[in-house]
């Protein structure tokens, strides 16, 4: 990464270690005694200087706080499985966890629903009572093979466990392996139930560990494996946004032969084993299946960053620098051509943007990862916080933030409103659960999971995206026009 | 290439004495020099007791109710050594009437198997399963790459055989979708008229042996005053050398089946044969006594 990344950020005016802290206080004053105890150790103001990890993180939500929190399943659901284009993935339960996750992420895909491609569709066993008693083992295997009926182009089925699966104890590994057999496609058992772990992040761990047992390794490449192969791994394309990415991987002269897993085929999952490079941007969601086939296969990984000019140039070099002098030629190319059309987006927001102040809450990966982007247009990020992040994510974090600012873990409503109240940021990024309580508060908010149904926002075409998009909430005339009533 | 760890499940009627004999019989495995983990797989949590000289073993349950979630639950804080070596687990799960046992097995065994408890050095794991099978979750430990054979605990008592008979049902289940295979019958002798003869009977009727017939001693009642092993209470004992026996007789045994589960009347049938039961006489079916 560029020196600049690595380069401690200048303080922000009115913004102090001591009164962040103070702030901390504050908002922990809010609480019953027993809460503050177990909330307080999850937020803690920015010293990136101090070694050592200063929020707490993974553990489970203090009850009685309303938390953004997922469970396992949307996970594994909604992350992990469901972009895959070509398999049907089934939601193996009542009726509402699939209905209600269906489609939320906005997860692309080329290719004729229903034909070839199955992700924007919604399977489900449909659990009654009947099903619950008697166990759903017999009805599942008669879903399988009616996919395979109905849709014989999939490529292969997703057994995504609800609650009750793990309750009565229904044995899924035993019918996918069974009908995998009979229908001579993967039929992968996903132990995902809902209540397992304490949020969204262990479905993902799951998942990855599903593909580990069940699908990598398990094809290879039509075509000879080449120098340059890589596979994408850990963009979802919500949005689009794969397809800005691996238009600049293939634009640097790299084959990216598989995109785990927005746009996703099962196939060029399973031979990923045979790439020579794993380019991963959401860590969180994806670094177990990395590290899996860096030990088994040997295939080294990296991390990079495709949110805004900065970001994306310092990543284009740094994965140049893996590869030949051909292909760092390369991205000096590419970053000379795009360089000026980027300022020309500067050019156009920053001044309507400079000095502008965020607070974002997204889920394991994003807040740190699009700082970059803000900053591009002159923003400031003067907090962030994760819902479902671990230690490591954090670690990454306070590099990225300057001193002082919040960082925070799995907030609550009330630690939120808080910090609203205190900051009066000029946009939070979010999600969907918390877009109203701010907008209401008459504060600009975009939904930062699904990208508020637009996108891209990764990449060089992204870029221009999100600057229109933050423009547009922030500058809104709107927000001049509307009285509080009282 | 890693060594098969032979990994077994015990099932058979309440109270029928499932958890002194699997004790007794890991007792005697472990004094023939075997490695052994016990893994405990009901709510009760009395499957470890005479291993441990305790009272109940603190569960993976009650450990995990106690810090929140089982991801923050070690390995050490679950796992204890007992007699001979031999790992001791104890599931856990609610009192009687209120949310899900079975889950509870699910939970520990799955949790087991990610924290690595299933080490390389066992010769055997041992899973003593609580009396019915009444869901999924007590199923769990027969499942694919779990217990492969299944032993039966059995008296002449008819209510105890047809327990047998019912378990023998749910493993052709798991056998036809699964490697799981029945290993024989114990019979853990309530001295009932000609119990030996019967319960061999009854193997030969499932396509299995009576692995073994356990004497009634009360030499068992006194040990397991004192939380231990006949084994280990009074090894010279003669009680000791027929768990010793029958420890022998499962690390030696080959014979692993599909039952073939007799039906209702085939099962009520043998009972006759043997005198357990009389023929029904169909003509007072539904008759009052002053009718």
């Amino acid at each position: 990464m560029e020196k600049q990344n690595e380069a401690v950020r200048p303080p922000l005016a009115g913004i102090e270690k001591k009164t962040t802290e103070e702030l901390i206080e504050e908002t922990l004053e809010l609480y019953p005694e027993k809460a503050r105890k177990k909330r307080a150790p999850h937020m803690a103001a920015n010293d990136p200087g101090v070694e050592g990890c200063a929020v707490k993180s993974n553990r489970k939500t203090v009850p009685g706080v309303m938390s953004a929190r997922g469970c396992a399943y949307a996970g594994a659901k909604g992350v992990v499985w469901g972009p895959i284009r070509d398999m049907v993935h089934i939601s193996h339960g009542p009726v509402g966890c699939g209905y209600y996750s269906w489609g939320t992420r906005r997860n692309l895909v080329e290719g004729t629903m229903g034909v070839d491609v199955f992700s924007g569709m919604q399977f489900t066993s449909d659990f009654q009572e009947k099903d619950i008693v008697y166990g759903g083992d017999k009805k599942l295997e008669v879903i399988c093979r009616e996919v395979r009926e109905l849709f014989p182009l999939a490529k292969g089925i997703s057994v995504l466990s609800e609650c009750p699966v793990g309750l009565i104890g229904d044995d899924i590994n035993a019918v996918a392996k069974k009908s995998a057999e009979e229908l001579d496609i993967p039929v992968v058992p996903c132990n995902c139930e809902g209540f397992r772990g304490v949020s969204q992040s262990l479905g993902h761990h799951i998942s990855n560990d599903t593909i580990r047992d069940y699908i990598i390794g398990t094809r290879e490449f039509a075509d000879a494996p080449g120098p340059y192969d890589i596979a994408l791994i850990g963009d979802y394309n919500i949005g689009g946004d794969a397809w800005a990415s691996k238009k600049i991987l293939e634009e640097l002269g790299l084959r990216v032969r598989a995109i785990w897993t927005g746009d996703g085929q099962i196939e060029h999952i399973a031979a990923t084993h045979q790439v020579k490079l794993n380019l991963i941007h959401c860590y969180r969601s994806m670094n177990y299946m990395c590290k899996v086939m860096e030990e088994k296969y040997g295939i080294p990984w990296m991390e990079f960053n495709f949110f805004g000019p900065t970001k994306i140039a310092a990543s284009l070099r740094a994965i140049a620098a893996r590869f030949d002098e051909k292909i760092q030629a390369n991205a000096e190319k590419i970053i000379a051509e795009y360089q000026p059309r980027m300022q020309r987006v500067i050019d156009e927001y920053r001044p309507r943007l400079e000095g502008k102040r965020v607070l974002l809450f997204v889920g394991g990966l994003r807040p740190r990862h699009t700082i970059g982007a803000y900053e591009d247009l002159g923003m400031e990020i003067i907090a962030a916080g994760y819902e479902f992040a671990h230690n490591d994510d954090y670690e990454r974090t306070y590099e990225e933030m300057a001193k002082g600012t919040l960082i925070f873990d799995d907030a609550s409503e009330i630690e939120l409103e808080k910090w609203a109240e205190t900051f009066r940021p000029d946009l939070v990024a979010s999600g969907i659960k918390e877009k109203y309580v701010f907008q209401k508060a008459g504060i600009p908010f975009r939904q930062m999971h699904s990208w508020d149904y637009s996108g891209p926002y990764h990449a060089y075409d992204g870029f221009p995206v999100f600057a229109r998009d933050i423009d547009m909430a922030i500058n809104s005339p709107t927000w001049s026009l509307i009285k509080a009533p009282f | 290439m890693a060594k098969k760890i032979r990994q077994l499940a015990i099932y058979g009627k309440g109270g029928i004495g499932k958890s002194t004999t699997t004790q007794n019989t890991v007792a005697g495995l472990a004094s023939l020099g075997k490695k052994v983990m016990i893994v405990g797989c009901d709510p009760k949590a009395d499957s470890t007791r005479l291993m441990l000289h305790a009272k109940a073993q603190e569960t993976v349950m009650d450990k995990v109710r106690e810090l929140g979630t089982v991801e923050d639950l070690e390995l050490s804080d679950v796992l204890k050594e007992g007699f001979g070596g031999t790992k001791c687990v104890e599931s856990g799960g609610p009192e009687p009437g209120v949310g899900c046992a079975g889950r509870g097995v699910i939970t520990a065994i799955n949790f087991l198997e990610e924290e690595g408890a299933y080490t390389e050095d066992l010769d055997y794991v041992f899973y003593d399963v609580l009396g019915d099978v009444v869901c999924g979750g007590f199923a769990m430990p027969i499942r694919e790459n779990k217990a492969q054979e299944i032993y039966i605990v059995v008296s002449g008592e008819m209510m105890a055989m047809y327990a047998a008979n019912n378990i023998c049902k749910g493993i052709v289940k798991y056998a036809s979708s699964g490697s799981v295979r029945l290993g024989g019958l114990i019979c853990n002798s309530r001295n009932t008229d000609k119990e030996k003869e019967l319960i061999e009977a009854l193997a030969a009727k499932l396509g299995t042996q009576m692995i073994h017939f356990v004497p009634r001693d009360n030499q068992v009642q006194r040990a397991e005053l004192r939380r231990m092993t006949v084994i280990e209470y009074s090894p010279e004992h003669k009680q000791a050398e027929e768990y010793r026996e029958l420890a022998r007789k499962i690390d030696e045994n080959k014979m692993l089946v599909v039952p073939t589960p007799l039906t209702m009347d085939e099962l009520e049938g043998l009972l006759m044969e043997f005198g357990i039961i009389e023929e029904d006489d169909e003509s007072i079916v539904g008759k009052a006594e002053n009718a």
